[in-house]
């Protein structure tokens, strides 16, 4: 049955396919059909990916070879794809969860013009494409094309409301961050080249190759590919695209911003762990800033009144709970947790997007309140998700998130505290969203609240699917302290080695107990604080530190921004207008003057040009007689 | 008799020539000044293959000697083509601004 890994080459065609018709035909295809199209090309692709997982869970991999990509010399880059247990599962996520938004988009962007709308589904499958790519890649080059295309992909669709100069603003923000992080990757592969002459995954890794390379250039190398990481997956110092690209339609936020384009970093450190393994001092540094990064973004989440924002900032927050993972070599867990936040990240935006549509475009929670009436599904579903994301005990976020935290006890005390701590912080800021925007009495103005009303099918029906998932996605890797086999470490231990850790059962018990009713305590507070919750004076001391996100953007606005305005500034008004200008308009002058001088020797007068021919002619006589 | 002689005249000639061009307006002397300036030139071609013929080169080849001879024929019969075409130029503008000063002829600026 081989026959299925023939077909392949189909999972990231159909979305470029479905791009091509909706971005030609854009004027031409009316809402309806374009968003069949733009939604039938996913799930075409969502089959055919299943059917693929299935053959590589019986056991067969490929490394597919197509075309010679670049040839330099000695130097080849093949166009392979590598079909392997990693880049099967990433596949499912990205095109399952990304049909489920793709159907949700098709009703809450209905009220688009049939061109935008077109437009919009061409930018999603285009997404599509470029983050298939990327994760079926055979090399780091195929990758880096794809890592490339869903960085544009994200640009577009943040200022997918081009009008709105803030929005602009922020996808110019969101490409500038991430092309610095991409020249950390690309200076990382070049210096892969020049000292393994390939980029060719099997071959880089192989221990061959492996000991070409000296402990300071593995290092040198994971951490410039960890610089790609930061911008690509909004690490510390890079994450502050991420809450601004909330500008993007929210099924854009949902599909790019939590459940694919940023777990890109994580998969790129995954697929590259037996180059992270051999480099402790990268482990360390991606371990650091993977739980400040946990750390920061959980404490501004808490005091952010824009829905979208809060769950922004937990997804910058959860996804330094993976980078903790990578850095302690639990890549595992890492890989578990991309899956389940997927899930119930994509399901929690899914669900703000259904409040913001019922409330006709408003984010601010302090705004809301009481929707469990108006919106039971949405209302449930929310819930359930946080609840994933919490670590509920049965939840999917619980598995994921207590193998990540217990790997990193078995390493550290005090890191996995600082974790634990974060984890708290979820949960607390999880559930002050979930209270202040469902619970109590409506605070909007009464036009609004006659408006409320539940999403259409197609909204709530991705919904529905998605907190099914958060639920059971879970089982897949029950702990064996739980009586569980972990399959799916199971299923990846052919890809990716993690690190062992030595805990007994019994240890892993308490961490789970211990962990377990910390978070319960702190939803307790939580709804302590927040049932009877009153629109609140400005925060003052620390809380506005929190509210104002620790001034991040403000620093790097005074550092880093302002001084290259500056610069620009002085060769705008300087080096360009009086030097390069001067010398242009000073030569033109010149000329011109220089013409009007010689002017009069363009007489007309056939007897002066003779004269002048004569003169000539006696010149060069002389001068061949006498010198 | 003396090359040098011959030099003298044909240099002489050919002054007068174009001195002739520059001074003159009217265009049948500036065209018979360049005629002089020619068969200035012609001249001395004679005169140079008529000494070349008694030098010892070219007692052994008996064309060499003739060679610059008909070679001056042959400039004879392209310089009356040419006057004829030169003087009905001269004809034809004469025709059109009823003079023959080629100062009036400047046309071309402005």
């Amino acid at each position: 049955m081989n026959n299925i890994l023939q077909l392949v080459w189909l999972i990231p065609l159909l979305p470029l396919v479905g791009f091509v018709i909706n971005g030609l035909g854009r004027k031409s295809l009316s809402k309806n059909l374009s968003g069949i199209i733009g939604s039938a090309v996913v799930l075409a692709s969502f089959v055919l990916s299943m059917l693929v997982f299935m053959q590589v869970k019986s056991g067969t991999t490929a490394s597919l070879h197509y075309f010679n990509f670049l040839e330099l010399s000695k130097f080849k880059v093949a166009f392979d794809f590598k079909i392997d247990q990693l880049s099967s599962l990433f596949l499912l996520i990205i095109t399952g969860v990304g049909f489920l938004i793709h159907v949700y988009s098709t009703a809450y962007m209905h009220y688009e013009d049939g061109k935008d709308f077109a437009k919009y589904f061409a930018y999603l499958n285009l997404f599509v494409f470029s983050m298939l790519l990327l994760v079926m890649g055979g090399n780091y080059l195929i990758m880096f094309i794809g890592w490339e295309g869903v960085g544009l992909c994200s640009y577009l669709l943040i200022g997918y409301w081009f009008r709105n100069t803030d929005y602009t603003d922020a996808a110019k923000k969101a490409f500038v961050m991430n092309r610095i992080g991409d020249l950390g990757f690309l200076l990382a592969l070049f210096w892969l080249i020049a000292k393994v002459g390939t980029l060719q995954f099997d071959e880089v890794f192989s221990s061959a190759s492996l000991a070409k390379l000296s402990i300071k250039d593995i290092t040198g190398i994971t951490l410039l590919m960890f610089v790609g990481a930061t911008g690509k997956s909004a690490q510390i110092p890079l994450y502050t695209w991420l809450p601004d690209a909330m500008a993007g339609p929210t099924p854009v936020s949902a599909l790019i911003h939590a459940a694919t384009m940023v777990t890109a970093g994580i998969y790129m450190i995954a697929r590259s762990n037996a180059l992270f393994s051999l480099a402790p001092l990268t482990q360390t540094v991606i371990t650091v800033i993977g739980l400040a990064t946990a750390l920061l973004a959980a404490s501004i989440a808490i005091k952010q009144n824009d829905i979208k924002k809060v769950l922004a900032y937990s997804t910058v927050s959860q996804l330094g709970f993976m980078f903790l993972a990578l850095g302690t070599g639990n890549y595992v867990a890492a890989i578990f947790h991309v899956m389940t936040h997927a899930f119930f990240k994509a399901l929690m935006f899914l669900g703000s997007g259904s409040v913001i549509h019922a409330m006709g475009g408003e984010q601010d929670i302090r705004k809301m309140g009481g929707l469990h009436k108006h919106m039971k599904i949405t209302s449930i579903t929310f819930f359930i998700g946080c609840l994933a994301i919490s670590g509920i005990p049965g939840f999917s976020g619980f598995f994921s998130k207590d193998e990540i935290l217990s790997g990193v006890f078995s390493h550290n005390v005090v890191l996995y505290s600082l974790a634990l701590f974060a984890a708290l912080l979820t949960a607390f800021y999880m559930f002050r969203l979930y209270i202040v925007t469902f619970t109590g009495s409506f605070r909007g103005t009464h036009d609004q609240e006659h408006h409320l009303h539940e999403s259409p099918k197609a909204m709530t029906i991705p919904l529905i699917i998605l907190a099914v998932l958060s639920i059971v996605g879970g089982y897949v890797g029950v702990p064996e302290a739980l009586g569980g086999h972990h399959e799916l470490a199971l299923y990846l231990t052919p890809v990716v080695k993690s690190a062992e850790h030595h805990l007994t059962h019994g240890t892993e018990y308490t961490l789970m107990v211990v962990s377990t009713f910390l978070v319960l305590i702190s939803i307790l507070f939580s709804w302590l604080k927040f049932r009877n919750y009153k629109i609140e004076a400005d925060a003052k001391g620390f809380g506005k530190i929190l509210q104002n996100k620790w001034y991040v953007d403000d620093i790097y606005q005074l550092l880093i921004v302002r001084p290259l305005q500056n610069v620009a500034g002085f060769l705008n008004k300087i080096v360009e207008s009086k030097i390069i200008d001067g010398a242009v308009n000073g030569l033109g002058k010149l000329i011109n003057y220089g013409s009007r001088q010689m002017r009069w020797l363009q007489s007309g007068q056939v007897g002066a040009y003779v004269l002048l021919m004569v003169i000539g002619m006696l010149i060069l006589f002389f001068i061949q007689l006498f010198l | 008799m003396d090359i040098k002689a011959y030099i003298v005249l044909s240099l002489t000639l050919f002054t007068i020539g174009i001195i002739g061009v520059l001074v003159r307006r009217n265009a049948i002397v500036i065209f018979m000044c360049v005629e002089l300036m020619l068969n200035a030139v012609n001249l001395l071609l004679v005169a140079f293959s008529k000494m070349h013929a008694i030098s010892n080169t070219a007692k052994l080849s008996p064309t060499f000697a003739s060679d610059a001879q008909i070679f001056v024929f042959f400039i004879m019969v392209v310089a009356a083509a040419e006057v004829s075409v030169g003087l009905a130029i001269i004809v034809m503008m004469y025709r059109n601004v009823h003079t023959v000063d080629v100062n009036f002829l400047n046309r071309l600026k402005n």
